[in-house]
């Protein structure tokens, strides 16, 4: 394609006045202005205040020659291309190079030839306009990468609030991702529970990129509501399925692993859905379980045929859980072989130092590869002493004018019911209504959901709680649990709060009863309260934490209470 | 061609090989591949994988694309001839669950 005709205005340093008209003759007549100069300075100077778009220059000037006059020019031109063309009528190689060396673009050997001058001007000119393009395109992508980035920083300070609102600093967390690992759809959460468990969640959206992230917020609001509001794991993963699945296109999905490490029962909950294989390290023996994937990721499956299952796995204090991204197995060397599981395994067996293994992946990753990858996340999570940790406090906004001080209410829930919904949340949030329970939170959690987990186990489901004397018993217990409520059809757990004031403060009395077989409530109770044994652990919390246990009809009802001082 | 499809003569099969990595880059193709002009979609899709040498996660949702398409749950899709790389990718993500692979 033919450029239009553009004039140009072109620079003619000779200092031969009869050369000089005679040139610029040749130029106008080709239609461009012309400007004129004796010597290199003046060229030099011309160039300062007109700009000219191309300079024809004689090599051998008074006062300052050609290749000076050519360096300077160049220098003032920068990036923009102003061709220089020398005139000259030198011959030797030598001189002629040496117009190309001091910035010349090309020469034109006297005398002149009007038909070769006119083809050069057009050719540098040609080029001088592809100059002109390229650093147009050039600034252009650098401004939209710089609106790009901007909106990357932004996008990122939004979500950092969301995400750091959980607990990923807590000292048994050890985490490793990239700054904008965000934008390779890697996303790490955690939370406690009102019980003072720790939820965690590693996921990993489908695609890269601003569609990557998107999904990120509505996950993480689920995650943090639900956990804060004492909902399990199960019940949030089936909102987070839904939820993903109501707004992300078709080929959009989550893999992500979802942990509850409970402090208290020294046992950690488990769903993978499409991540690879996290592991439980367990210190004692040094065996690595696998946790591998048994469900599709989030946000593929309708609401209806969505797995929730988990996998519990009885942990001791000090044991670690590892989860990482595909990032890792999938980096690929020069000749497209993966990683894999087995390096990775090689890399656990060689390290002896748990704070350095992070580092040591990613060495064995830049070994393989060459360089890191990007989209690398890790996450160790460690079982400490329940009382090492101390969940965040939590913050109320309402004032405690309105606050229920005498009632009662009470609840039945049946077979179709104990299937699917938890109820804890929701009397959770009816009983914080009380200001002066709110202190005991934690404790009031943990009582209920023990109070609640053995009438529907124990009671309801006959499960023996003996079979969780050991490891591998603990994770039958819980296959049972699944099988056994799958195919329930009668049964209830009945549960009785009531509120009443005493003086300035009050008391709670929580009373649950389920429709099992009860127990022997006298063997039980003279168990010591040790809690270190995997059983029966949920029956010596629950005298620990609340005031006054006692069960009756048999071991078919148990009650608490809680008592609380006038509030300051 | 890397995105190559074969339509049986009776009309009822379709089927879509792959060749090379099966990734974003043919997303394009992939989708041109059951896309028929005349809105048709032949009742049993097969995705043959015997020459793809990769599979990354925009393969998955591709894969769910085309499910989607040929009617959801009620699609009939087998992914057959996968490398033993590429099994393991369909395994973590539980794909087996969705489609025949073999």
């Amino acid at each position: 394609m033919q450029a239009p005709f553009e004039p140009l205005t072109i620079l003619i340093a000779e200092d031969s006045a009869a050369d000089r008209m005679l040139l610029s003759s040749i130029v106008r007549r080709q239609g461009h202005q012309v400007l004129t100069a004796c010597n290199g300075a003046e060229a030099v100077e011309a160039f300062r205040q007109q700009a000219p778009q191309l300079v024809l220059m004689d090599a051998m000037m008074p006062v300052m020659d050609g290749f000076e006059a050519a360096r300077q020019i160049k220098a003032l031109a920068g990036e923009t291309l102003v061709p220089i063309i020398f005139l000259t009528s030198l011959t030797e190689s030598e001189a002629l190079a040496r117009c190309l060396e001091a910035g010349g673009d090309d020469f034109l050997a006297k005398p002149y030839n009007q038909v070769i001058l006119g083809a050069k001007i057009k050719a540098m000119d040609r080029l001088r306009r592809l100059q002109a393009t390229v650093l147009e395109q050039r600034d252009l992508i650098a401004r939209h990468h710089e609106y790009l980035l901007n909106e990357q920083r932004v996008a990122k300070a939004v979500f950092d609030k969301v995400a750091h609102s959980g607990c990923l600093n807590a000292p048994n967390i050890r985490y490793l991702q990239s700054p904008y690992a965000l934008f390779n759809g890697d996303l790490l959460l955690a939370a406690f529970t009102p019980a003072g468990d720790m939820h965690v969640l590693l996921g990993d959206f489908t695609g890269h990129g601003l569609p990557a992230a998107v999904g990120a917020m509505p996950l993480a609001e689920v995650f943090y509501g639900m956990t804060a509001k004492g909902y399990g794991l199960s019940e949030t993963l089936r909102e987070m399925n839904a939820k993903l699945k109501r707004i992300l296109p078709v080929d959009m999905f989550c893999c992500a692993t979802l942990l509850c490490l409970s402090f208290q029962r020294r046992s950690v909950e488990v769903w993978n859905g499409g991540m690879p294989d996290g592991y439980l390290h367990c210190v004692a023996s040094g065996v690595r379980t696998p946790l591998p994937a048994r469900h599709l990721p989030l946000g593929v499956l309708s609401p209806q045929t969505f797995d929730d299952r988990t996998d519990v796995l009885t942990m001791a204090v000090g044991d670690r859980v590892f989860l990482l991204s595909d990032g890792v197995i999938d980096t690929c060397d020069a000749n497209e072989q993966l990683f894999g599981v087995e390096r990775l395994q090689q890399v656990f067996a060689a390290n002896h130092q748990p704070a350095t293994l992070f580092e040591e992946i990613e060495q064995a990753l830049r070994d393989f590869r060459g360089e890191a990858r990007d989209d690398v996340s890790m996450v160790e999570v460690s079982l400490l002493e329940a009382a090492k940790l101390t969940p965040p406090a939590l913050v109320y906004s309402d004032s405690g004018q309105s606050c229920p001080l005498d009632w009662s209410v009470s609840f039945e829930f049946r077979a179709a019911t104990l299937k699917r919904f938890n109820p804890l949340p929701y009397m959770l949030q009816l009983l914080l209504e009380v200001h002066g329970l709110r202190a005991q939170s934690g404790a009031l959690y943990s009582v209920l959901a023990e109070l609640y987990s053995n009438a529907l186990e124990h009671g309801v489901l006959g499960l023996d709680s003996s079979l969780k004397r050991d490891a591998s018993g603990f994770a039958r217990y819980y296959q049972e649990r699944n099988v056994r409520l799958d195919a329930l059809h009668d049964g209830y757990v009945r549960v009785h709060m009531q509120v009443v004031p005493k003086g300035e403060g009050g008391c709670l009395a929580i009373e649950v009863t389920d429709s099992g077989q009860g127990f022997d409530v006298t063997r039980v109770m003279e168990r010591p309260l040790d809690g270190v044994r995997l059983s029966g652990r949920g029956v010596s919390l629950i005298r620990q934490l609340s005031r006054s246990a006692s069960w009756s009809d048999d071991g078919r009802t148990a009650r608490v209470e809680f008592y609380w001082e006038a509030l300051a | 061609m890397s995105v190559v499809t074969e339509v049986s003569p009776d009309g009822q099969k379709l089927t879509i090989s792959i060749r090379g990595r099966f990734d974003f880059a043919k997303h394009q193709e992939f989708r041109e591949s059951y896309e028929r002009p005349d809105g048709q979609m032949p009742s049993s899709v097969v995705v043959d994988l015997k020459d793809a040498t990769y599979l990354d996660s925009s393969a998955l949702g591709m894969l769910l694309l085309l499910r989607d398409h040929a009617g959801g749950d009620n699609s009939d899709i087998r992914v057959v001839n996968s490398s033993s790389d590429v099994k393991k990718i369909l395994a973590i993500s539980n794909f087996d669950k969705l489609f025949a692979i073999s």
